[in-house]
């Protein structure tokens, strides 16, 4: 897997999103260090709401999904899967992370996340 | 065994009894024959079909649907004999049909009068979806159509010719429309009302014949010597049980028709029912849905080992013909010993409207309404539940009155029936939303309620609304999953706790990680108390994108931008200000309602840029964006207008900067009126102010939007210092016990004790915390700051308005086009043409003429 340096954890917004530009592509990046994980990226784009706005939605949980409403329509997609949870059919594009001496590491490529 | 149940007929009452069948007995075996090609519809909407409706529309049920339900179903297939002793029965094309137990759900025929001519071809019926296409197939070659008949289905048949462009008339025997519904001075409205939107009504008309026309194609003489000629004929002069089978098969029958049944639907055969039009109960017919589905559920339950009884109905009934609303309640007529009439009759309004009360005059019998039916479902339940009335119970019908009580939900028996057509009651509505039904549409689809004839619509509303509120103060006032308060409570957690952020309350008070309902919620009622910066590190992800922008977002992801402009009040300098920075970043101009001015179209990155010009030129935030104060409108005043007697525009600025930066459970708007003319239209307002001689009038909780309110007069010629007391007042008690997104028209209409008792509160500080309220206001006014100053002053808080935090580069998704000389967001097809032929997509683009074809 190759990544993609996006800068470090201060470049991030605690409990909320920022947008990312990895290889072309819009990626919405959550920093929310209470989670194992901590940091979440999934596409910018609001397949609904058909704009790339997914960055500047409110993060947090349903049930046990942590998940970003769209500041659009607010449909939640969840930060793990990319699945929006009020359409089945509907899931957005999730990338892998990681976290090195405080840099930001994405995937350059989305990967097929497990449902 | 299981029981072998076949059921002749699927119209409305057949199909009712159908379901209800399945759901009593899931074993049974239920073979349904229909007479006609499509399965049950709804005959009462039947017209509607030349409205628009299609077949499908109407369809009760599909073959799909009974395949689910495990029932045998043959269209097209006409009874012909009922052997009883064999318990068999044979149709047309010779199947032979077993049968346990057997229901008769055959209906009924129109009633064609014995007229000589009254079998041409162009004299039609009205009654089933295929009489309706040879209605429609002998409408276009017509010009004129007669409806002979002029009761309730008469009418109904005469809006369906009217729907297909026929010149129409009715034609009734009796001197009056709807005799069996309405009295006298009912039927001469209805006659009125009914001319006024072109249809030709004669009263008193016997036909004697049909004959050859001279300017149309048929003439209909008159017993009184007069004619009238038409192209087409509809009979609708009543309708007549289908009961020859039970005839041939020896079941006792009626003396003028109808099959003879007692009160568990039985005929005089033990294993034959009959249910709906066919049948006839003590000695009565039933021509309304309402009582068929009655009978439906009580053979139902005794074919399933029940004891459901049939005991007679209610043939009460509301409906709209041709546009006039109708009703007609219990005895109509007044013919009850000693029954006495209550009448009120407005020509203006041109509607009459009548009760019937017992001797004593505190019950009701009946009631008769033409023209305006609002108070239908209260007399109903009047009369069905044996109520005693009111004190002066003309107060029911007397429009507006002010001591009209509203028959409230509570008022109403548990056992009151609100839907008549599927036979629920009050308690069954509270047994569905106690299972869980949370909402109208819930309790509709487990209850059936208002699924008929629909009559009971704004009744079931009232009554779910009434419940679901009494619950929703019970038990459901939670925040969301991660609270278990309401907004009240934790409003008084963080004030008595002295909490300043979120993580705190949270993990105080919360579980899991927020939402977008508690984290909006939690960072607004920071603000109220704390009134700190909404975009400081800890509070920055509880906003809406719209306050963590500082702009409101639009559909494509850029923002609009609204400098306030208090009061309306705006000097040249700064609108040509305005005009600059719209022009320099080719915003979108557009006059707002709040008499402001909204720049739309600025993506992210632009926004610190162009406040910073804003702000430069003297301009501060509007918060357009937050749950906060948005304007104060107001008219011109005394300063200029001939008419004013206050300054209205000086009042409404030095309240919009009082109040400005306020953050509230919802948006609040204002306004100030410089007379009585009210030209700001304050009382559509959560705060109004109405200029007087000796001060101001004060309104409050007004709404305009989606669901209107008209401002209460709160305190009347106030002094300035007064007035601004009781805002400040009113506003922070709306502030402190205020659900989540309430605005102030709901929180009134949900306040024990409503308007008196926010005017102890305010007025006469019943609860001793006035004082309080005021030094709440105050620190909130003394602390306010604008936050897109604090913003462009801030390069961190800059840093944020970024569309890429590793790039400099624009979000090549908004694109804008040109309309009216001014941008508008691209369409998603003309972002794909234009992908093709544009090097930067964000640089706005003229469309060319070659471009358009393209798109189109």
């Amino acid at each position: 897997m190759s990544w993609y340096n996006i800068g470090t954890l201060n470049d991030l917004v605690l409990n909320s999103g920022i947008c990312a530009q990895v290889n072309n592509q819009q990626v919405a990046v959550f920093y929310i260090p209470d989670d194992e994980q901590s940091v979440f990226a999934i596409s910018n784009f609001d397949p609904i709401g058909k704009a790339n706005v997914l960055a500047r939605g409110i993060v947090g949980s349903l049930q046990k999904n942590l998940v970003v409403a769209s500041p659009l329509y607010k449909q939640h997609f969840c930060l793990k899967t990319g699945q929006c949870l009020e359409a089945e059919t509907i899931r957005v594009p999730v990338y892998q992370t990681k976290v090195e001496q405080d840099q930001v590491f994405i995937s350059c490529q989305p990967v097929l996340a497990a449902s | 065994m299981p029981q072998k149940i076949l059921v002749i007929g699927n119209g409305m009452v057949g199909h009712h009894f159908v379901e209800q069948m399945r759901s009593c007995d899931e074993h049974a075996q239920i073979t349904v024959l229909c007479g006609e090609a499509n399965l049950a519809y709804d005959r009462v909407y039947l017209s509607s079909v030349f409205n628009g409706k299609t077949a499908a529309d109407l369809a009760l049920t599909t073959h799909e649907n009974y395949q689910n339900l495990n029932i045998t179903v043959h269209t097209s297939q006409w009874v012909e004999h009922i052997d009883v002793t064999q318990k068999q029965l044979v149709t047309a094309d010779g199947t032979h049909f077993d049968y346990d137990k057997l229901v008769l759900a055959t209906g009924s025929y129109p009633f064609v009068p014995p007229i000589k001519g009254n079998d041409q071809s162009h004299c039609l019926v009205y009654r089933t979806l295929e009489d309706l296409e040879k209605i429609k197939a002998c409408a276009n070659d017509s010009k004129v159509g007669v409806v002979i008949g002029g009761g309730l289905l008469g009418l109904e048949a005469a809006n369906a010719l009217k729907q297909l462009g026929l010149d129409t008339h009715v034609v009734e025997f009796a001197p009056q429309l709807m005799a069996v519904q309405l009295d006298q001075q009912g039927g001469k409205l209805l006659r009125n009302k009914i001319a006024e939107l072109g249809v030709s009504v004669h009263t008193g008309k016997a036909t004697s014949e049909i004959v050859a026309g001279e300017q149309c194609r048929y003439r209909l003489n008159f017993a009184d010597g007069s004619h009238l000629e038409t192209d087409l004929v509809l009979f609708s002069a009543g309708i007549r049980p289908y009961d020859n089978l039970g005839n041939k098969a020896g079941l006792t029958l009626g003396e003028r028709g109808g099959i003879v049944i007692n009160n568990a639907c039985q005929t005089s055969d033990k294993d034959i029912f009959a249910i709906g039009e066919c049948a006839l109960w003590d000695k009565k017919l039933f021509g309304l849905v309402a009582p068929g589905y009655n009978m439906a559920r009580v053979a139902a339950s005794q074919l399933s080992g029940g004891d459901l009884q049939f005991n007679g109905a209610d043939m009460s009934t509301k409906l709209k013909l041709l546009g006039v609303e109708v009703g007609s309640i219990g005895d109509a007529h007044g013919i009850t010993a000693n029954a006495k009439e209550l009448i009120y009759q407005d020509p203006i309004r041109d509607c009459y409207k009548k009760i019937v009360l017992n001797e004593a005059g505190d019950k009701l019998l009946g009631a008769v309404l033409v023209g305006d039916t609002s108070d239908y479902d209260t007399l109903l339940q009047y009369m069905l539940n044996d109520m005693t009335l009111p004190e002066h119970p003309e107060c029911l019908i007397l429009p507006d009155s002010a001591g009209a009580p509203t028959l409230s939900s509570s008022a109403l028996p548990d056992s009151a029936t609100i839907c008549s057509c599927h036979n629920v009651c009050k308690s069954d509505i509270i047994t569905a939303i106690d299972n869980g039904a949370n909402e109208l549409s819930a309790v509709k689809t487990c209850t059936k309620a208002s699924t008929g004839c629909g009559g009971c619509t704004a009744l079931l509303k009232s009554v779910v609304d009434a419940e679901l509120a009494e619950r929703g103060v019970e038990v459901n006032n939670h925040l969301c999953e991660h609270f278990a308060y309401s907004r009240q409570e934790l409003l008084h957690l963080v004030k008595v706790e002295k909490i300043k952020t979120f993580a705190e309350l949270l993990k105080r008070h919360g579980e899991g990680h927020g939402c977008e309902i508690c984290k909006p919620a939690v960072g607004s009622i920071l603000a109220s108390t704390w009134n700190d910066y909404i975009l400081e590190e800890q509070h920055v992800g509880l906003q809406d994108t719209n306050d963590t922008y500082l702009a409101n977002m639009q559909k494509d992801g850029s923002y609009s931008v609204v400098p306030r402009i208090a009061g309306g009040e705006v000097t040249a300098d700064k609108l040509i200000v305005l005009g600059e920075v719209a022009k320099e970043f080719n915003l979108y101009c557009k006059v707002t309602g709040g008499q402001r001015i909204d720049l739309f179209g600025a993506r992210l990155e632009q926004l610190p840029v162009i406040w910073e010009k804003l702000i430069a030129a003297g301009f501060e935030t509007g918060h357009a964006y937050g749950k906060s104060l948005r304007t104060v409108k107001s008219c011109v005043g005394s300063t200029w207008c001939r008419y004013g007697v206050q300054d209205s525009v000086g009042q409404a600025i030095a309240i919009e900067d009082r109040y400005k930066g306020l953050r509230s459970p919802h948006k609040i708007k204002m306004a100030v009126s410089g007379c009585t003319r009210e030209c700001a239209e304050a009382q559509s307002k959560d705060i109004g102010i109405i200029a007087t001689e000796n001060g101001w009038n004060l309104y409050v909780c007004g709404n305009g939007g989606m669901r209107p309110r008209h401002a209460d007069l709160f305190a009347t010629d106030l002094d300035t210092p007064t007035l601004i007391a009781y805002i400040d007042r009113i506003l922070m008690f709306y502030v402190n016990t205020a659900d989540k997104l309430q605005r102030t028209s709901v929180w009134l209409e949900n306040l024990d004790g409503g308007l008196d008792y926010l005017r102890q509160v305010v007025i006469e500080d019943s609860l001793g915390i006035c004082a309080e309220l005021e030094q709440q206001m105050a620190y909130i006014t003394d602390t306010y700051a604008c936050e897109w100053l604090r913003t462009i002053e801030d390069p961190n808080a800059v840093k944020r308005f970024r569309q890429f935090v590793n790039s400099p580069d624009a979000d090549e998704n908004i694109v804008f086009v040109q309309e009216r000389n001014q941008i508008r967001p691209a369409t998603e097809a003309e972002k794909s043409t234009l992908k093709y032929t544009q090097q930067r997509p964000i640089a706005v683009t003229e469309i060319t003429q070659e471009q358009e074809d393209v798109l189109v």
